[in-house]
């Protein structure tokens, strides 16, 4: 998406901002391709509607009927579980069909382009592809070539837009529960100076990417904690509050610890001299998560790499919010799903959830 | 060999030329720019030669007029770099729609490139080559390979290319890694007279790269290749001219890094010169912005300050000539996630005018520097020279040389010539293109300056910016 269009979709929104009866402002927008298709607002409002979700997720029948008659195909031409299921999870308990597009049996093995084979299932008449691809911008073009609603479940090492929506979903509720309140109610307040530390290899990190910018856009401090050849080029460029070669010395200025998976191949001597060596400087053990903040939270996109960027006892720290991430994924993907597809019947989240939730019931489900 | 997904359409071969059969031509109410200067003259070619220059000569009987009225005429332009895609790849690019699409850009002759399948690495596919090309409409010289299959290894047989009358010798598509091949290649081709041409990038530091290292790709998240690839094999390349007085060109420079390089060499009297393509200095890679693949191009697209300093290296007379490294690819080679694109665009049809606009100043392409200083314009006629004599000096076709390019426009000399409108706006329609391809990166948008009339040997081949045959 060109700035322009950014410009033209974010004018859209802030007219039907007013207006309770038009449908979910982030409607307006055909995909989520980047969390700058978002900026500060549309962030906030994702985390509105995720919180939604995450009470329906806590029901006895965690569905609702939203978007019942809506197909979303799972495109995941790079192979992934957790997000995968993650997706198709929030699908579901949206009520929508869902096609799963399988890469490794599919046409692309037998040489179709994914230009045809996308064009292919469009034509079978689909709502939304949820787009998984090795290729940065794989998504863009998907998004260039069918008239379908687009969702970026990572590109290559563009971004993951909502492995970002869903961390800030996880720092804000748990921010909110310490204080005692709902989410909703502490708004996004809770980010501003937030001291946020990004620690492994930012240079070939999807997550990295929609982090740094969705957390920029809520106020956080980021700063980004890496050997030199795990930073990104021209990282002078990002908007980050600063750069480090040193764990030891930003942990005890950090609320936000967040361990990026090392992938095994960096530490076969290009990247790294040895996964080892990467792990006595970078990797979070008991010791160094003592020296943290008090009350800082520790977080990881998974999957974990235990002994390499985080010790094996970590993740059962009080700190550590990983599974909570999990958790969240699914409301937000949901959020997400039911924002760009839902019908303007739907009038606001918590309208379209419980007043649809009564038409599930009494169909008799 | 996997079968062809669609059958190449019958190619049409222009019939050859045959001398004498080319009719009276008389360009009428041009002004005629040359290496010598600038005069209003209509200028009157029989018989493949120039036969006349002045104001308001008399038009022979039966002789053909072109209107020049408003346009330039200038000596044919030389493309020093071409993919003709011919022989192995056919249904993007052959011989004869290269050619055509050179002539409508106003080429009166291109040195197609060896990376083709198999390579021009011996002198039978190079002769078949230069045979398919002799009934072109445009003079097609070719290039031969630096080494064999363009591996990097062995020399190829530069001897037995050089007496088919090859006078440039690139690996282009990589450059020469081994710097010890390197050196060896530049001795040899010494002995013979001939030029290497080097499309400098140290390959080490660009694993994966689909676009230049910097803001952009950092974050759009693709690998990218910093101008510092391009700029240690073109520090190299002038060492091991120094070590074996030997003669390079190098092609398309890129980054502002290697303009300085260039100059250090030629104030040293080293025999080095250098090229960069109109998309250089026309484009940055924030074109990249929305993954689009019409902009992968290799050498990558660069920053604001390469493009600046690449307009200064031409307007400082850095920079030796313009090359466009036309390079045609089927839309299912382009309409693929980035990283899997091929790189390349066209450039044959497009070339002049957005030379113009990104070196004289045309509508919508300023010349400011990268701290915004406005930077002095080229005239018409240094544009003219950096596409045309300059190259054919290069290329060894000028008329000093024993060739028939690069003019001058005087009675007697070889009768190619480009006649162009430097004021007539048009848009690009790809679908237009005499090319085979349509990977243009400039497809809707308007440009100035338009090729009326191209006349090669004598012939005219595009009247009107219509080709004839």
């Amino acid at each position: 998406m060109t700035s322009d269009q950014e410009a033209v979709a974010g004018k859209r929104r802030g007219e039907s901002g007013t207006d309770t009866n038009s449908a979910p402002s982030v409607g307006a927008r055909r995909h989520l391709l980047s969390v700058s298709d978002l900026g500060a607002e549309g962030i906030e409002e994702v985390l509105r509607v995720a919180d939604a979700f995450v009470e329906v997720s806590k029901r006895d029948i965690p569905k609702v009927p939203a978007l019942r008659g809506k197909t979303v195909v799972t495109l995941f031409v790079e192979e992934s579980t957790r997000t995968k299921l993650s997706f198709e999870t929030a699908a579901k308990r949206l009520s929508a069909d869902v096609l799963s597009f399988n890469a490794s049996s599919s046409s692309l093995k037998k040489g179709e382009s994914l230009r045809d084979t996308v064009e292919t299932v469009a034509a079978m008449g689909v709502d939304a592809f949820v787009v998984r691809h090795s290729a940065a911008g794989a998504p863009a073009a998907v998004a260039r070539w069918v008239d379908t609603c687009v969702l970026n479940a990572g590109d290559g090492w563009h971004e993951h837009p909502t492995q970002a929506l869903l961390d800030c979903c996880t720092i804000r509720q748990v921010l909110a529960e310490r204080d005692g309140r709902a989410p909703a109610e502490t708004g996004v307040e809770c980010f501003k100076g937030l001291r946020v530390a990004i620690v492994g290899d930012v240079r070939h990190s999807r997550v990295a990417r929609s982090s740094v910018l969705a957390f920029g856009a809520l106020g956080a401090r980021v700063t980004l904690v890496a050997p030199g050849t795990l930073l990104p080029p021209a990282v002078e460029a990002w908007p980050v509050a600063g750069v480090s070669h040193d764990l030891d010395e930003v942990l005890p200025q950090t609320d936000v610890c967040y361990l990026l998976r090392l992938q095994g191949e960096r530490g076969a001597g290009r990247f790294l001299p040895s996964v080892r060596e990467y792990a006595a400087a970078y990797g979070l053990n008991a010791r160094r998560a003592a020296t943290l903040a008090d009350g800082a939270l520790v977080m990881h996109p998974g999957p974990m790499n235990r002994g390499v960027e985080i010790a094996d006892e970590v993740p059962d720290l009080p700190g550590s919010v990983i599974l909570r991430q999990v958790a969240n994924g699914v409301a937000v993907r949901m959020a997400v799903l039911f924002m760009l597809l839902g019908t303007p019947q739907g009038k606001s989240p918590a309208g379209a959830v419980a007043g649809l939730e009564d038409a599930w019931e009494t169909s008799g489900a | 060999m996997p079968e062809p997904t669609e059958a190449p359409p019958v190619t049409h071969r222009g019939a050859a030329r045959v001398p004498g059969t080319v009719p009276t031509v008389v360009v009428r109410g041009g002004t005629v720019i040359d290496e010598s200067g600038q005069r209003r003259a209509d200028v009157v070619c029989s018989g493949g030669t120039v036969s006349a220059v002045g104001e308001g000569l008399e038009v022979p009987s039966g002789a053909t007029v072109l209107d020049a009225g408003g346009c330039l005429v200038v000596p044919g332009l030389v493309d020093l770099h071409v993919h003709l895609r011919e022989p192995g790849n056919e249904d993007a690019e052959c011989i004869d729609t290269g050619a055509r699409a050179a002539a409508l850009g106003g080429f009166t002759a291109v040195v197609a490139m060896p990376n083709t399948d198999p390579p021009l690495d011996n002198a039978a596919v190079a002769s078949e080559v230069l045979a398919l090309g002799a009934g072109a409409v445009c003079k097609i010289a070719v290039a031969g390979t630096i080494t064999v299959g363009r591996a990097g290894e062995h020399l190829a047989p530069m001897g037995e290319l050089a007496d088919l009358g090859v006078r440039l010798f690139t690996d282009d598509g990589a450059g020469v890694q081994d710097s010890g091949v390197m050196r060896r290649a530049l001795e040899y081709a010494r002995g013979l007279g001939v030029t290497l041409a080097e499309h400098c990038e140290d390959r080490a530091l660009a694993p994966g790269a689909a676009m230049h290292e910097g803001e952009w790709s950092s974050r759009l998240g693709v690998p990218g290749v910093p101008a510092e690839a391009e700029e240690l094999m073109v520090a190299r390349d002038i060492a091991l001219v120094r070590l074996t007085k030997g003669r390079l060109h190098l092609l398309h420079l890129s980054s502002a890094g290697s303009v300085v390089l260039l100059g250090a060499a030629k104030a040293e009297g080293l025999a080095v010169t250098g090229e960069v393509t109109p998309h250089h200095l026309a484009f940055t890679d924030a074109e990249l912005a929305d993954y689009d693949t019409a902009f992968k191009v290799y050498p990558p697209l660069r920053t604001a300050a390469d493009v600046a300093a690449l307009r200064k290296g031409c307007v400082a007379g850095t920079v030796d000539a313009i090359a466009t490294d036309h390079a045609p690819h089927r839309p299912e080679a382009k309409d693929v996630p980035l990283a899997d694109a091929a790189p390349g665009m066209l450039g044959l049809e497009t070339a002049l005018a957005v030379v113009l606009g990104a070196l004289c100043g045309g509508e919508g392409s300023p010349l400011y520097s990268a701290s915004g200083e406005q930077l002095s314009r080229l005239s018409t006629r240094d544009v003219v020279g950096l596409m045309s004599w300059r190259p054919a000096r290069i290329a060894q076709m000028a008329l000093c040389q024993g060739g028939d390019q690069g003019g001058p426009i005087t009675p007697g000399a070889p009768a190619n010539l480009c006649v162009f409108d430097p004021t007539e706006s048009w848009v690009v329609d790809p679908l237009r293109m005499a090319s085979r391809s349509r990977n243009t990166p400039w497809a809707g948008r308007k440009l100035t300056g338009r090729v009326r009339h191209t006349i090669c040997a004598g012939e005219p081949v595009v009247v009107g910016a219509e080709a004839q045959r």
